[in-house]
């Protein structure tokens, strides 16, 4: 199946409703009971590092995108937030302009907002200046994320669920902790009757200094994605394990317990692209997966079953 | 005025993040392993282009490039500058 056959049959089977732009979509309520499972199937998985649980705003501090290096490397995929911040004069020739179909964009200020790139990018600033405990901090987080990214591949969404793991600490605890999520991941994934591989990767960055930067996190192996079947034959990633050695130290001036600059790690579950690689796996209609799929998720149970409006 | 090799260090210096003066280096010294990254080996890219008045041409946008100051040098004689020429820097 090709991405665009898969988009047709999740549209004409309910599950993602057209939402007016490239890569955004309403979701079924069947489909939402999916990513709520997968949530609390993922946070069983986590629960032997105790992490503090947080679940962030769709919406970020500036500072927070800017710490993340996003700003910079991705400014194609990023989004910042802009409003109207004028006297009653500049109103009426935005209004002027809003009615008549003009250019009335110009006219917005920035805010000191923006949308979220990736959930993890919220926890290093709540510790900026601090020194970690010797056994590091442990965060399972989640956050809606936007990417400008528009496509018709339903495999690439605009805005989405991202559901991490975080370790801030040490280098060694920070290499442990992606190594055993990798491992876990793949696990829990696999058991929900997904073909898996899993490959280095590197992020799309952005310009001509891209290739360079990829050969980096490359050769440093600081990242590598499980993949999937999502939307057609083509795997694409469903999570990451990313290894930021000091970067999020250094910008937030961390320290370990001994004076070190702080390392951290995370691995990702992308819940909207795991949801997606199990319809494409299983099929459109929940009551017909796999019983063990369906055990494993507590699919139809309660804890996450949204009744249909 | 500065010769090539001074300009590639003083471009160094502002841009590299190198853990020590450029000038404490030789020319074939490894400028990974003194503390340059990815990311800053591309902010050195530009500010090298911006002194040269050169692009870099696709083929030669990979790490080894930044690798040392003699890979520097060698990369720009490859895009035509002259190793002799003399340039206004960015101070």
């Amino acid at each position: 199946m090709n991405s665009n056959d898969f988009r047709n049959q999740l549209l004409e089977a309910g599950v993602l409703v057209d939402a007016g732009s490239p890569g955004l979509y309403h979701r079924s309520a069947d489909y939402e009971s999916v990513v709520r499972a997968l949530e609390s199937y993922v946070r069983e998985a986590g629960r032997d590092d105790n992490p503090q649980r947080l679940f962030f705003a769709p919406v970020i501090n500036l500072e927070t995108l800017m710490g993340s290096g996003y700003v910079g490397s991705f400014p194609n995929l990023i989004g910042t937030i802009d409003s109207f911040d004028g006297d009653m004069k500049k109103l009426g020739e935005f209004r002027e302009r809003v009615d008549s179909g003009g250019e009335w964009f110009e006219l917005m200020s920035h805010t000191d907002v923006a949308l979220c790139s990736a959930a993890c990018h919220s926890v290093y600033p709540m510790y900026k200046g601090a020194t970690l405990p010797i056994e590091g901090l442990y965060f399972e987080v989640q956050a809606n994320c936007f990417r400008h990214e528009p496509s018709m591949d339903p495999a690439r969404l605009q805005s989405f669920r991202m559901h991490e793991f975080v370790y801030l600490g040490n280098p060694d605890g920070a290499l442990e902790f992606r190594e055993r999520w990798i491992a876990k991941g793949q696990q829990l994934l696999g058991d929900l009757g997904l073909v898996l591989d899993l490959v280095p990767a590197n992020d799309p960055f952005f310009g001509r200094g891209a290739q360079i930067m990829a050969q980096g996190q490359l050769e440093k192996e600081l990242k590598f994605e499980i993949t999937a079947t999502i939307s057609s034959d083509t795997p694409g990633a469903i999570s990451s394990g990313n290894y930021h050695e000091d970067h999020f130290g250094v910008t937030f001036s961390m320290s370990t317990h001994d004076g070190h600059v702080a390392h951290s790690a995370c691995f990702a579950f992308g819940l909207d692209r795991i949801t997606l690689a199990l319809y494409y796996a299983h099929g459109f209609q929940l009551e017909e997966w796999p019983d063990e799929v369906r055990e494993r998720l507590a699919l139809g149970q309660s804890s996450h079953f949204i009744e249909p409006t | 005025m500065k010769n090539m090799g001074e300009a590639i260090r003083e471009v160094l210096d502002i841009h590299g993040r190198l853990n020590v003066p450029s000038i404490s280096l030789t020319d074939d010294a490894n400028l990974y392993e003194h503390g340059l990254s990815s990311h800053a080996s591309v902010n050195v890219m530009l500010a090298l282009e911006n002194a040269f008045g050169e692009e870099f041409p696709d083929s030669l946008l990979r790490k080894s490039t930044f690798q040392s100051v003699d890979a520097i040098r060698e990369a720009l004689i490859s895009m035509g500058i002259s190793a002799d020429v003399f340039v206004g820097g960015e101070k």
